[in-house]
């Protein structure tokens, strides 16, 4: 499926056709709360979580704010140790860097440890196209992969399966990609990742090339880092004899001293561990241990469009662990899908129409994909305010105004035929129609007033320009509702205000 | 004009807000977290590594160097491993009281033949105890990336006191970023499947890890 996603529809649409898919809703709130209370737990290990919170905040805005500095440090840097560094401005130049690299080896085949970065750019597909097997190593990468379908989430792309579904998928398409299932498969997870052990080790064994992204990579020395739980990433890191690695060029950090941020706010934030399982680091090349030939392809694709925006470059500074995702209560009930692009939950909102722009409806609607309740700034471990962005994105589809686009500053108009209007009314109706994400978005909303503007961003402008937006009670109706009448309508779920 | 050009170009259009003239030091980076949780004796240190070590589902063993080969020929033979690679700076004499085939690491040695092998024991470059991690930086007693990728089952050897440390800054301080470095928090696990957890996907499914103190 390629990411352009021609056709897709716009969010609200697409929300409300997952909305009512009660098993993906069902799967979805098990694991987004299971996440999440574990998250809460790790983090309170931490006594100085907030001191850490700031240092990477701000050590990613200084590496954005000189990001041309750090960059020419860390090509140096790659470069003296033995890697080649190129340069890709758009997913297609990109696509045909890699396919050209891959080319030059005379392989056929690839392995690929999970990376946003190439799902972005739709590399899967361009590699296709020349006649090159991409094969995804990572577990949930994989059952996406089989089952001809779109990653969901940013941590566990396969979210929206469960194990009866998994099973199904791996008996009937894993003997088109190479060692069929076992025969008698279960859908007890421990029997699936031997499956799918068996059947990705002989790949592993025989691979001459591997694609990765990274998570960082370190302008002083050169270094990258992939942090990974399963083992596949090694494999793909280490076992064959070409690496190559696809990375934003937001992903730069400036010294390797900076990594011991990183790397406590990442894990506890995203897979609410001490540390994940695995870390690989390397820089360049390693005689005699390891890939011996390394690419770097350092990808723009949008993103120096958002670094001009001075409200929306600290998107940039996301490390994408997938927090935000885990507390939206909007992601909760539409999926990953709906947002379309690699990009979910209240960072997609934010990341995606900046990377593309808002020329699509799908874009146009992504900034109203929101309650702007908060709570994914609070969860944030390098402090993006989202809310903040989504406002002043949703201000720009309905008044338009100054942008860069291609790297050429220009003047997009409002957005046409009402797009805006429509977008925001559906997505308005979408959270409108279902009591339980309005109560949320309320609820919340009441305790972040602070973050509310006194007038109506976008299509309401024009309505709140002649009234006073009523400002946000510090107790929401339904909250008083149900502490001063709760529980007298059958069925209403009784939450606790008082 | 070269895509390098192109995207360095973008970037400082882009950045026309920013002063130049102070350099990337104009944006202050807080450091007032802390260097370690908790001010811990070198042996609660040590427990603590312990404890987080089996939280994540390591097998952790205590031994003196005395007791090392005895130790390691127990777990290997309990394992019922029949070989056992090793990289070419591992101390001989941890092995002395095996007898299975040892298999020494050369660049020759394809992922094939390593498939084909029970067990690796190494030593690590350093231990984190806040997180149950430990580090190895391919010196001569770990040796390639791949044989403590490969086999099944990893014996890692941690000379305690000096090799633990209490937290990730301490660790990235005594690492030389130079090295490929694989940090190992535990074995290969994976919770992709409605999010229960399963150990053992690609890497090593048992990791067992020796503290040894002199
Ligand atoms: S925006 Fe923040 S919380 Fe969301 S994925 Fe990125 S870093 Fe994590």
């Amino acid at each position: 499926m390629s990411v352009t996603d021609l056709g897709m529809p716009a969010f609200p649409a697409a929300a409300a056709r997952s909305t009512r898919d009660t098993r993906l809703r069902a799967n979805l709130r098990h694991a987004t709360h299971t996440i999440r209370d574990k998250r809460a737990r790790a983090v309170g290990e931490l006594g100085d979580w907030a001191q850490l919170r700031a240092a990477g905040r701000a050590v990613k805005d200084r590496t954005l704010r000189h990001l041309d500095h750090y960059l020419e440090r860390l090509e140096e840097a790659v470069t003296a140790a033995g890697g080649q560094v190129h340069w890709a401005a758009d997913a297609a130049e990109a696509n045909r860097i890699v396919t050209r690299l891959v080319r030059a080896t005379g392989e056929r085949e690839v392995v690929k440890v999970k990376s946003m970065a190439t799902q972005e750019i739709g590399l899967n597909e361009a590699l296709a196209e020349a006649g090159i097997s991409a094969y995804e190593t990572d577990l949930a990468e994989l059952i996406v992969q089989l089952g001809k379908d779109r990653p969901s989430h940013i941590l566990v792309p396969a979210i929206h399966r469960n194990r009866a579904e998994i099973r199904d998928i791996f008996r009937s398409e894993m003997g088109d990609w190479g060692r069929p299932a076992p025969d008698g498969l279960s859908d007890r997870p421990a029997e699936l990742a031997e499956a799918a052990r068996l059947h990705l080790r002989e790949k592993f064994l025989r691979a001459k090339v591997g694609i990765s992204g990274a998570n960082f990579m370190v302008a002083e020395t050169g270094t990258l880092v992939v942090v990974e739980s399963e083992g596949n990433g090694r494999m793909c890191l280490t076992l064959p004899e070409t690496l190559i690695s696809v990375v934003g060029i937001e992903k730069v950090v400036p010294t390797w001293q900076d990594l011991e941020v990183f790397l406590q706010l990442l894990p506890r934030s995203s897979t609410a561990e001490r540390m994940n399982p695995y870390t690989s680091m390397w820089t360049g090349t390693t005689d005699g241990d390891g890939p011996q030939t390394f690419h770097l392809v350092l990808l723009d694709n949008g993103r120096t469009d958002t670094l001009a925006d001075t409200v929306g470059r600290q998107a940039l500074r996301c490390i994408r662990c997938s927090a935000c995702l885990n507390v939206c209560p909007v992601y909760e009930r539409a999926g990953g899908h709906a947002y379309g692009s690699a990009y979910p939950g209240p960072i997609g909102a934010i990341l995606t129409p900046q990377l593309r722009g808002t020329a699509s409806e799908l874009d146009a609607s992504l900034p109203y994909a929101s309650s702007l309740c908060g709570a994914c700034y609070e969860v944030c471990p390098v402090a993006i305010d989202i809310p903040e962005v989504l406002v002043h994105l949703r201000e720009r589809v309905v008044e338009g105004g100054k942008v860069t686009r291609g790297g050429v500053k220009t003047v997009i108009r409002p957005a046409k035929g009402h797009a805006a209007e429509r977008a925001a009314m559906r997505a308005a109706g979408f959270a409108f129609g279902r009591p339980g994400l309005l109560r949320a978005g309320q609820r919340l909303a009441a305790r972040t007033r602070k973050l509310h503007p006194r007038r109506l961003p976008g299509p309401g402008r024009a309505w709140t320009d002649t009234r006073d937006l009523p400002p946000v009670p510090a107790e929401s109706f339904r909250d008083w509702w149900q502490r001063t009448r709760g529980g007298e309508q059958g069925g209403g779920r009784q939450e606790s205000g008082q | 004009m070269s895509s390098r050009d192109v995207v360095l170009a973008r970037v400082r259009r882009a950045l026309t807000d920013v002063p130049r003239a102070a350099g990337p030091e104009e944006t202050a980076v807080p450091r007032d977290y802390l260097r370690a949780h908790g001010d811990r004796s070198a042996e609660d240190t040590a427990r603590l590594l312990a404890e987080n070590l089996a939280d994540y589902r390591a097998v952790v063993h205590d031994t003196h160097a005395a007791g090392l080969p005895g130790l390691l020929a127990h777990l290997l033979g309990e394992r019922g491993s029949r070989s056992v690679v090793v990289p070419p700076g591992l101390p001989p004499e941890w092995l002395a009281d095996c007898d299975i085939e040892v298999v020494p690491d050369a660049p020759e040695t394809t992922p094939d033949a390593l498939d084909a092998i029970d067990s690796v024991v190494t030593g690590c470059a350093v231990a984190i105890a806040e997180t149950g991690t430990i580090v190895l930086d391919a010196g001569p007693d770990q040796g390639r990336r791949r044989i403590t990728l490969v086999p099944d089952h990893h014996i890692c050897v941690v000379r305690v006191p000096e090799q633990v440390v209490a937290s990730v800054p301490q660790a990235l301080a005594r690492l030389a970023p130079g090295h490929p470095l694989t940090w190992i928090s535990g074995p290969s696990a994976t919770s992709d499947i409605e999010l229960d957890r399963v150990e053992g996907v690609h890497g090593p499914r048992t990791l067992e890890v020796v503290l040894m103190t002199p």
